[in-house]
């Protein structure tokens, strides 16, 4: 038998080639990620101390201050999301797992809930700033909790879903047969079983909303002084992180870059305790 | 769900019946609840619908659909037309897909191919991590890191370069200072290239290993699978993962408007400031009055509607793709 040499080495050719490129793209997305990670350290770490969470933010031009009105700021908006964003997601995603097989609205749910996940989210708050800024209350720590929770309810829809149909079937059917009615079964049962999956869906949830920017641009604004009060515009991190980065003060850059260590930081851990929670569902 | 209700009304004890009645209505009632509950998603995304276009409606009769095409942002003649903001939108949306498609496929190849078995996991976990981390980090590393690097050791010298080059030179004009669209374009690769890189995996790794491997034992190179085996037979899971990546592109906010420039001109080269839509309402939705504000939901209800349409395509494509596979 002939081997058509050339043919064969071109062949050989564009393969090692184009995985020698797809590793390069590979290393190339790692880079990014240690590249953002080593840069929020090195400017970051310098900004964190004692200071940032005992002071409040300084006024523009000045030295010294803190970001502690804009973590308990956000600490408090987050609170309050995943208070009133968990029972409408997991209810919700109940709806979709137990009884969405066989109804067109489901079918329609599921689409809008996963058009809604990577929807805008600046266009959220816009939305918020139209029913509830422009309307009644003005700026508030309420309408910044409002666009959150239109964020965060779709992750947890989709993640409870997921998980609850990972329970397999003869665990439902031993409960009916046991004489069981179908809301004990959905909430002590598959609930029950799928637990971490759904922790997990809610710290993604977490995650994903703990650094959003655009939709409390125009909802809970922004506030110089400690506030606590949730009727009243709110400072959080994230745009405060936005005003100090874009404005010639170093303090505030330097702030700023401590509020986005922070951040990060702890979205990577929700993200990497997600994880540890799904594994040991995936174990068990 | 009619198998508890039944059994016990024949055997006739009343306190039973009574109970299966009173589980009956417990029953429906957590039906119709749950459902309620998810009804609360389409009602908030009508209501999106219907309360950005109530807002826009003073600048849609004042320009009707020409407010689309029209070239002009003067917020003081109240003179405004969306286009400048959706070329901004759409060029910057258009450069990261170009340089994140290829990469997310490098990537997706890698995890799904070549990688050892050992490592898919972390690695994997690693691509993972780099879509969980928040947009305005990326704008804050495309602000001070990426622009400074970007303008000294790209834009001068491609500048240089190509500007006295007919046809294509204007495309490289204007001022170095890192911003503009191209430098959008890229900062917003590098945030969507995890999550495009992220569903091409997941569809690869739905391929038959049986196809994989028929390919393997006819003497095919790990290049050739892929591109000639898997790629077809994912076609609609890729295409869909990449329009979730130019929905996402599209309406990112915090990641563009830290390095386009915020020009509100019509970008004449790849290294003009510009707009988005996302940007100009991030920047001037705070200090907008009256008129002003109309426009700016103008500018918001079309971007819904853009993502709306290229989103749903993608999901659409997704769902086809995995049913065709029987999943």
């Amino acid at each position: 038998m002939e081997i058509n040499q050339t043919l064969y080495r071109k062949r050989r050719m564009a393969n090692s080639v184009g995985l020698t490129l797809s590793m390069a793209s590979m290393a190339l997305g790692l880079t990014v990620l240690l590249w953002i990670l080593f840069v929020l350290l090195s400017n970051g770490l310098a900004a964190i101390d004692l200071n940032m969470f005992t002071q409040d933010t300084p006024a523009p031009g000045t030295e010294g201050g803190g970001l502690r009105n804009a973590i308990v700021g956000s600490l408090m908006m987050l609170g309050f999301t995943v208070l009133f964003s968990t029972p409408i997601g997991i209810l919700a995603g109940i709806y979709l797992s137990e009884y969405g097989d066989t109804s067109k609205t489901a079918e329609v749910t599921r689409f809008v809930t996963d058009i809604m996940l990577s929807a805008p989210s600046i266009v959220l708050g816009l939305f918020v700033y139209a029913i509830a800024v422009a309307t009644v209350g003005g700026f508030s720590g309420w309408a910044g909790t409002l666009a959150l929770s239109l964020i965060a309810v779709p992750v947890i829809v989709r993640t409870t879903e997921n998980m609850l149909r990972l329970v397999p079937g003869g665990l439902r059917e031993a409960a009916f047969a046991l004489g069981a009615p179908r809301w004990k079964v959905s909430t002590m049962v598959t609930l029950r079983a799928a637990k971490s999956g759904v922790m997990t869906g809610l710290l993604l949830a977490i995650a994903r909303i703990s650094g959003e920017t655009a939709p409390l641009l125009f909802t809970a604004l922004n506030n110089q002084f400690f506030n606590a009060d949730m009727s009243k515009p709110m400072a959080n991190l994230p745009v405060v992180i936005f005003q100090f980065a874009m404005s010639p003060y170093e303090n505030w850059i330097r702030l700023a870059w401590g509020g986005a260590l922070l951040i990060t930081l702890a979205v990577l851990v929700l993200n990497i305790l997600a994880r540890v929670f799904f594994r040991e569902k995936v174990a068990a | 769900m009619t198998v508890p209700d039944d059994a016990p009304a024949q055997t006739g004890n009343p306190q039973m019946i009574s109970i299966a009645r009173r589980q009956r209505l417990q029953d429906i009632f957590f039906h119709r609840i749950t459902q309620a509950f998810s009804l609360l998603v389409l009602i908030a995304l009508m209501g999106i619908i219907v309360s950005l276009f109530i807002n826009a409606w003073p600048a849609f009769q004042k320009f009707g659909l020409h407010f689309i095409w029209y070239v002009e942002w003067d917020i003081i003649n109240e003179e405004f037309g969306a286009a400048i903001a959706i070329v901004g939108t759409l060029a910057s949306a258009g450069i990261a897909l170009l340089i994140a498609v290829p990469l997310a496929f490098g990537i997706a190849l890698f995890l799904t191919e070549t990688c050892p078995v050992w490592l898919r996991r972390p690695l994997g976990t690693a691509i993972e991590l780099l879509a969980a981390v928040p947009s305005i980090i990326y704008g804050m590393f495309g602000l001070f890191v990426f622009a400074p690097l970007f303008a000294d050791y790209f834009q001068v010298p491609v500048q240089k370069l190509m500007s006295g080059m007919p046809l294509i030179g204007f495309l490289f004009g204007g001022s170095t200072n890192g911003m503009g669209i191209l430098a959008a374009g890229i900062v917003l690769a590098f945030m969507v290239l995890p999550f495009v890189a992220a569903v091409m995996r997941d569809v690869f790794e739905i391929v038959p290993p049986i196809l994989r491997e028929s390919a393997y034992g006819l003497g095919c190179t790990t290049w050739e699978v892929v591109r000639r085996v898997v790629l077809p037979y994912t076609q609609k899971g890729v295409v869909g993962g990449v329009m979730l990546g130019l929905g996402r592109a599209l309406g990112e906010t915090m990641a563009v408007t830290f390095v386009i420039g915020n020009a509100n001109r019509m970008p004449t080269s790849l290294f003009s400031p510009g707009t988005s839509i996302a940007s100009t309402l991030a920047n001037e939705f705070g200090e907008a009055a009256d008129f002003h504000i109309s426009a700016l939901f103008a500018l918001g209800f079309l971007l819904f509607v853009i993502t709306f349409v290229v989103l749903g395509l993608a999901k659409w494509m997704i769902v086809r793709a995995e049913k065709a596979k029987g999943i």
